[in-house]
């Protein structure tokens, strides 16, 4: 070793010196002193997840409020409200869970909540039951008529407008206003219960518009409407697919 | 001449020797690739969204700011829903509704819409997250389920995964000064539970569940319906599923 330095010229041999110091310097550094989990990501992750599984958890689970409150989520459960988590009207639970007497889950009787899912608003799925919160009883607390773990309309709705208002609205100020509904749609009883199990049904011929629409039609109300020659207009369509019948379009 | 020699030979080991430490000592933090989903039997989790269910009350919001400690403020979200209105005209407006948003009536007499409806987005749990590939200090990185977190003890702050990614999904705390993300609320979904915002959700417009499942409420709308994801030209993989998705969606 020493005659390997002789070789070396003298500043080289001092540099080698100050720089194998260097390494054993940073060597110490490395392995002595920096802690393993600064160095190694996967150690911090596996701490950040740790920590992450460690957050409480503040909604209980839709499961947990049926083992005391077994009476009540029977009946939410054959209503209308049957998919909706209790938590998500009464809002975080789990601190109830753990200590029901000391905290109490909300019970919303503002009327600004209910609208919050049932006010109308265009963008809502149509048939999603909709109300106008300014029009619809003001003041009057939702609850006083609706039972939110069972809702129903306080009568069985014989108007299809109570969940459709859109299309009635629209229908009203159409050339179509004299029609019901029915005049159009079967709809069966368990379209009321299941909305979207079971569909009413829509005019499948051509012939049914016919009946007003066609160029010979004899239905009362036929006077006033336009005729067309069913054999020659439309071909194959039936007359929905290209006329809205709700609005039907007028030519000018 | 023998001196200048001398002197470069030095200079030049040196050199070598230094980059030689630097590459033991690893200085920089090793990057996280993406990742395969996992064989059958582990977890690799998903979420699908059916569009056309959404009614746009924000009960999810607020179940995620009340689960996941999110500032109350509005710019702040783990999670939100988009309004999309189309117009006759071609033309797309989008706006993120905000809780206690009044219903915008005025929209309904508007004879110009063409259609109108709700989006809920959420981080997409991309399984090529743009997001942990920028991370320059390796303070973002993706589960073995498939879940990207943030190790908000060595994020510092520097907001390149907000910018890197696509689908807006991050946000900067602003207690922490660390960037923050839905985590499939990842403290519930290891105990069995769902996340707030799928257990809230009061049309069941929102699924969670293990996409590696045989039998989920996942694996039934991933086989019932027309899947799309967002922005998929990005390859970023997203794991989030969208039925009935408009066009007009990025």
């Amino acid at each position: 070793m020493g005659k390997l330095f002789e070789k070396f010229p003298d500043p080289l041999a001092r540099l080698i010196i100050v720089f194998l110091a260097l390494v054993a310097v940073g060597a110490t550094v490395y392995f002595g002193i920096i802690p393993k989990p600064v160095k190694d990501a996967r150690i911090q992750w596996a701490d950040a997840v740790k920590r992450e599984k460690a957050r409480p958890v503040k909604y209980a689970g839709f499961h947990v409020c049926q083992e005391c409150h077994g009476e009540i989520t029977n009946k939410k459960k054959a209503g209308y409200h049957k998919d909706l988590s209790c938590e998500t009207c009464h809002g975080p639970a789990k601190a109830h869970t753990e200590d029901p007497d000391k905290t109490k889950p909300v019970i919303p009787t503002a009327r600004t909540f209910c609208p919050q899912c049932h006010a109308y608003n265009p963008s809502r799925p149509r048939g999603f039951p909709q109300i106008n919160p300014v029009a619809h009883n003001p003041l009057k607390p939702c609850t006083s008529c609706h039972n939110p773990h069972d809702p129903k309309p306080p009568t069985t709705p014989k108007e299809c407008s109570a969940c459709h208002g859109e299309i009635a609205r629209t229908k009203a100020v159409s050339h179509h206003v004299q029609l019901e509904c029915t005049d159009c749609h079967q709809a069966p009883q368990q379209h009321k219960v299941a909305p979207r199990s079971v569909k009413p049904s829509k005019p499948q011929t051509r012939e049914f518009c016919g009946k007003c629409h066609g160029k010979d039609a004899r239905d009362k109300l036929a006077k006033s409407a336009p005729k067309v020659d069913m054999a020659e207009h439309g071909e194959k369509y039936v007359c929905w697919q290209c006329h809205y019948p709700h609005s039907p379009e007028v030519e000018q | 001449m023998n001196g200048r020699r001398t002197f470069l030979r030095g200079f030049l080991s040196v050199l070598l020797s230094g980059g030689a430490i630097g590459g033991i000592l690893k200085i920089l933090p090793s990057k996280a690739e993406a990742r395969e989903a996992p064989p059958k039997g582990q977890k690799w989790f998903g979420f699908g969204v059916s569009v056309d269910k959404c009614i746009g009350c924000a009960r999810c919001m607020d179940a995620c700011k009340n689960e996941n400690n999110v500032p109350r403020e509005p710019f702040f979200v783990r999670t939100w829903v988009e309004r999309y209105i189309t117009r006759k005209n071609g033309q797309t407006t989008v706006r993120a509704i905000a809780p206690g948003d009044e219903a915008a009536s005025e929209t309904a007499s508007d004879k110009t819409i063409l259609r109108s409806f709700f989006v809920p987005k959420l981080c997409n749990q991309c399984a090529s997250p743009a997001c942990v590939q920028v991370c320059p200090v390796g303070a973002t990185f993706q589960t073995a389920d498939g879940v990207v977190l943030v190790n908000e003890k060595t994020c510092i702050g520097c907001r390149y995964c907000i910018q890197a990614c696509p689908y807006g999904a991050r946000y900067l705390h602003p207690v922490s000064h660390t960037a923050d993300k839905c985590t499939f609320c990842y403290h519930r979904i290891s105990q069995g539970l769902l996340p707030a915002c799928v257990e809230v959700c009061p049309t069941q417009a929102r699924i969670f569940g293990d996409l590696n499942a045989a039998a989920s409420p996942l694996s039934r709308f991933l086989r019932m319906n027309k899947i799309h994801t967002l922005k998929p030209g990005l390859n970023t993989e997203p794991k989030v599923y969208y039925a009935n998705l408009d066009g007009e969606v990025r």
